[in-house]
């Protein structure tokens, strides 16, 4: 058989180990292995192909995709991805490093971790960063187990019923096994019910509540209150945010959360059918000592230069073992080095420009859509940027199908029977136009 | 060689105990603090916490490892050296110096388990 | 490698820019309330393209990589990453679905998924995969939350403890505790192995299962692999097997013949995905056919776990084919066990025999100690071999030596890279031997000198803002 380009042995070199080790043949190294255990006969995979071959088989995997104009947000949203950033992440230094237990060798992993921490505080307000967690929902699970955590005793977490619905399964999944009680806070006028959740704390044991800055319905939700009305029964408000959103709205600090989690997918990262994206958590000083996942500090090598090195891990679970807040080793480093590279790039000003682009663009569509007069606004005058849902009068008919034909990924069903639009800088006036047309025809 | 102190009791999980006026005041031994190295949190309860004899009230951190704190006593907690917030590394410069706690024992007999200065000598094998 | 000192904080100038949009031609929307708007802008950098491109290119230069040396860091299988797994996971047909998009509209994504199931199903002898999980000890965590559904399922629900070797990676007891199951630890013997004797007294109907790396964590194969598997199913528990060591196993073993239930795969070891400096991995968990039905109602990660991930996976196991499975698993413990016996007689070997794709030394056998001058440690050893230009071992870890030296060479190093290292382990022998400090001192040439982590921890800065 031809050589395989990542195994460099040569004949001559595996006979020259094997005689060093004092074995016969490779096999020999299995001796100990029972011999049942050892596979028979050929493994039920593929032919070996070529790269070329490779590259021409997933090439066309990639072409049986359709390739859509996205009007759907729901969690993962089509921002623009500059250049600069695939180029940065792209570099092997950074790409085929492991996490940076040899510090003296890791000093551009740990310096842009800091920066990325540096940046999620800016954007949350919050004290504290990690270096990041997988996605945004499973932030907001460990945001949950970290509310049981910091308020001893208390068994039960709230969710708002305006979070994503992938946002809740996941939390829901961690909640069932982690052994927390779930407790839910209806919508009233589509946002989470400050009487509703009063009426939960009435009713004690309550150790936090996650609720969206933005909801499913893309209402961006007044909150006024809900940090006081959660401290008085000594519990955590944790806030779900878009990132990309908090160069305009209320900061979660400003709203007086104790932790703040969402997925910084919006910040640049491709869609790529769901990951990887890069969960974050922001949180107040004085829980520091219970968040998870790994942390970069600063400080000094003996000669006084500034350094940087993974700190607080006697949180963690390689020495905290079953006694550990969260499980998390590996996270989503390269992913928080593409959130850094990119909000570098758009600073304040650019996150706001994006903001105006999608906002703007999303007001636009949804008036052209209520100008049909096949849909109703479910939620007149609520303020909302980028993503909104309307209820259609009939039944939409083929409306979805007409749209894929086009290209339009747009009018995605939700649970409550509505259909639910975003817009992104990426979108142009003449494809809101033809969608609406292609809507219209119908 | 470590220091020890006589006349105080001892855990075997190297916690120190000295009666005043009927209060406990715990703290860690010298032979733990250096087994340690340098120490960079300690994790207290809250005055008016329980703690129980035998169970952990918080923890010693360094920057490669984790020790939890056993109580030698039960009761409540009256006291918690506030100073150790901002300046574990006393307990590294003097562990018998900087207490912890201070229990309000709900079972002084219980002291009568611990180890008397000599016998924890022994156990630390000096 | 040279030294660095910028953050991008400190490159800011007001005004300045990096990024271009295009113009914008709607109406504007209106104006949200006042209430809700955000007070402070926050202070992000404002820096030109130029700076930015700059910036990280000198901070990658203070990095090591696979693609920068050898990196024989144990039980992280740091084997190469191939430039064609990039290419592939960044086709904008894969790149730009959206992940709420129907079947019809992502046929080759699902059929990418669907290969992956037959293929990872191939190599382990498990029935089916899940892959939402975003990482091993997130797989381990998703593992054993199918281990309790199952007996939930059952209405079987006494059953919270779970038994892990006290070898074990750290996150196995995490992630059992997260996952609401009580920790039993069971002990090794001397010769490495989990002690079947003391085994047998934690098994009773209390117990949902255990949790197993095989090899160990020390490199060694579990021999009584077949009695631990009967005796835990024999008490109506399951066995898990953590992935984390299955390069060794590749094309010659699978866990599934051996009687494991449930397993998780590091597809960022294993198969070859880029660690990313701490991620993205990507951990499937496989389940055998009696649990297939325990699947569905675990949702861990928003979506369908790390798809660009799976992606770069895939392209691995089509290069490989069935041709080439079984020489990842041979090449990578003919490495280890070359480099072991080589370096046998300057490093302390504390368990003798064959051992895996890795194995474990305690520490120098002459550390250099005399009079008042303390000797080499395995960290000053570690820090040693940076100056050469080779990553550092896995050091104190697993917890059952003193000094364990945890190297890992993989299948993808060549005999001249081996024999380099080698060379070097030597020579740092002989400068212990000599004089310590010159190992207790280093790294002498990396950027930074040994930094005070104590310091770090006692009085943590943790942004920007804090060290201003």
């Amino acid at each position: 058989m031809a050589g395989f380009p990542y195994f460099p042995h040569t004949e001559a070199d595996v006979q020259s180990m094997l005689d060093r080790v004092g074995v016969k043949k490779v096999e020999d190294l299995y001796a100990d292995v029972p011999k049942e255990f050892i596979k028979k006969g050929a493994y039920a995979l593929p032919d070996a192909m070529s790269e070329p071959e490779v590259r021409a088989w997933l090439n066309g995997l990639a072409g049986m995709n359709a390739r859509m104009k996205v009007f759907v947000g729901a969690g993962a949203y089509d921002h623009y991805t500059p250049s600069v950033i695939p180029y940065i992440t792209s570099r092997s230094e950074f790409l085929t490093a492991y996490t940076p237990y040899q510090c003296e060798i890791s000093q551009g992993t740990l310096r842009y971790i800091f920066e990325y921490q540096s940046m999620v505080c800016e954007l949350t307000g919050m004290d504290i960063s990690n270096a990041s967690l997988y996605d945004g929902p499973t932030a907001a699970a460990e945001a949950m187990k970290m509310a049981i955590a910091c308020t001893k005793k208390k068994t039960r977490v709230l969710l708002s019923c305006t979070l994503l619905p992938h946002v809740v399964k996941v939390v829901e999944t961690y909640a069932k096994f982690h052994g927390v009680a779930l407790g839910y806070v209806p919508a009233a006028d589509g946002q989470t019910s400050f009487e509703a959740l009063k009426a939960e704390l009435e009713k004690g044991d309550v150790a936090g509540l996650i609720a969206p800055e933005i909801n499913r319905y893309g209402i961006v939700e007044d909150h006024a209150g809900f940090a006081d009305a959660l401290h008085g029964a000594k519990a955590l408000l944790v806030e779900y945010c878009d990132p990309s959103t908090l160069a305009v709205i209320k900061s979660p600090a400003e709203w007086g959360a104790d932790i703040a989690v969402g997925d910084g997918q919006s910040l640049g990262i491709p869609l790529c059918f769901g990951g990887p994206y890069v969960g974050f958590m922001g949180v107040k000083k004085e829980h520091m000592r219970k968040m998870p996942g790994r942390i970069v500090g600063q400080t000094t090598d003996k000669d006084g230069k500034r350094a940087f090195v993974l700190t607080l891990q006697a949180r963690e679970q390689h020495i905290k073992r079953e006694k550990a807040t969260s499980n998390i080793c590996s996270n989503e480093s390269l992913m928080a080095l593409w959130v850094t590279v990119y909000l570098s790039l758009m600073g304040p000003e650019g996150l706001r420009e994006v903001n105006r682009l999608s906002c703007d663009g999303a007001h636009y569509l949804q008036a052209e859509l209520l100008k049909t007069g096949l849909f109703e606004d479910p939620f007149p005058g609520k303020p909302f940027l980028k993503e909104f849902v309307l209820k259609p009068k009939a039944f939409p008919g083929m409306m979805q199908q007409r749209l894929e034909k086009a290209g339009y990924f747009a009018a995605l069903d939700t649970e409550e029977g509505y259909v639910s639009f975003c817009v992104t800088e990426q979108r142009t006036k003449e494809e809101i136009d033809e969608l609406v047309n292609i809507v219209k025809e119908g | 060689m470590s220091k020890i102190i006589e006349g105080l009791k001892y855990s075997e999980s190297h916690e120190w105990v000295k009666v005043e006026d009927g209060i406990a005041v715990v703290g860690v031994t010298d032979f733990a603090q250096a087994e340690m190295g340098d120490i960079t949190y300690v994790d207290m309860p809250e005055v008016d916490d329980e703690v129980t004899a035998g169970e952990e009230f918080g923890a010693l951190e360094s920057v490669k490892a984790a020790s939890d704190l056993i109580s030698p006593v039960s009761g409540k907690v009256v006291a918690v050296n506030e100073a150790l917030e901002d300046e574990p590394e006393k307990v590294n410069e003097d562990a018998f110096e900087n207490w912890i706690i201070k229990v309000e024992m709900s079972d002084p007999s219980e002291l009568d388990n611990l180890l008397d200065a000599a016998a924890y000598k022994a156990q630390i094998g000096e | 490698m040279k030294y660095y000192d910028k953050l991008i904080f400190e490159l800011s100038r007001k005004g300045r820019t990096g990024y271009s949009l295009p113009a914008n031609r709607f109406p504007a929307a209106p104006e949200l309330p006042v209430q809700l708007r955000r007070e402070a802008s926050p202070d992000l950098p404002e820096v030109s393209e130029v700076d930015v491109v700059r910036h990280y290119t000198n901070l990658s230069q203070m990095n090591f990589g696979v693609d920068t040396g050898f990196y024989p860091l144990g039980s992280c299988t740091m084997k190469y990453n191939p430039k064609v797994n990039e290419e592939i996971a960044a086709l904008p047909g894969f790149t730009g679905l959206h992940p709420l998009m129907h079947a019809g509209l992502t046929k080759g994504a699902l059929k990418v998924y669907q290969e992956m199931n037959k293929a990872l199903a191939a190599i382990t002898g498990m029935e089916a995969f899940t892959f939402d999980p975003c990482a091993g000890a997130h797989g381990e965590l998703t593992g054993l939350m199918i281990m309790r559904q199952y007996h939930m399922m059952r209405n079987d629900l006494k059953r919270t403890k779970v038994i892990v070797p006290d070898s074990a990676h750290g996150t196995n007891p995490a992630s059992a505790a997260v996952c609401g199951l009580e920790i039993v630890e069971v002990k090794s013997l001397e010769n490495g192995r989990v002690d079947v004797e003391a085994l047998k007294p934690l098994l009773d109907e209390t117990v949902a299962g255990m949790m197993m790396t095989n090899p160990n964590t020390l490199g060694l194969f579990e021999t009584q692999i077949k009695e631990i598997t009967e005796l835990v199913h024999g008490i109506g528990g399951l066995m898990y097997y953590d992935g984390a060591n299955m390069n060794p196993l590749m094309g010659v073993v699978r866990p599934g013949d051996m009687g494991f239930d449930i397993m998780h795969l590091n597809l960022h070891k294993t198969f070859s995905t880029p660690h990313g400096g701490g991620g993205p991995g990507s951990g499937p968990v496989g389940v055998a056919a009696h649990l297939v039905d325990c699947l569905p109602d675990i949702r861990v990660s928003g979506f369908h776990g790390n798809f660009g991930v799976i992606l770069r996976a895939y392209a691995y196991i089509l290069m490989l084919g069935k041709q080439n499975l079984k020489k990842v698993g041979q090449y990578s413990v003919l490495s280890a066990n070359y480099i072991k016996e080589c370096l046998k007689d300057a490093y302390k070997l504390p368990i003798e025999g064959v051992c895996k794709h890795e194995f474990v030394f305690d520490g120098l056998i002459n550390d250099g100690a005399h009079d008042d001058v303390h000797g080499a440690t395995t960290l000053d050893v570690a820090k040693r071999l940076l100056d050469f230009g080779f990553h550092a071992p896995t050091i104190y870890f697993p917890l059952l030596f003193h000094q364990a030296l945890m190297i890992e060479p993989t299948e993808t190093e060549s005999k001249e890279t081996i024999d380099a290292f080698i060379d070097v382990m030597h020579e740092i022998a002989r400068e212990a031997a000599e004089d310590p400090r010159i190992l207790q001192e280093a790294p002498h040439s990396a950027p930074i000198k040994r930094p005070d982590e104590t310091a770090a921890a006692r009085n943590p800065i943790l942004k920007f803002k804090d060290a201003q």
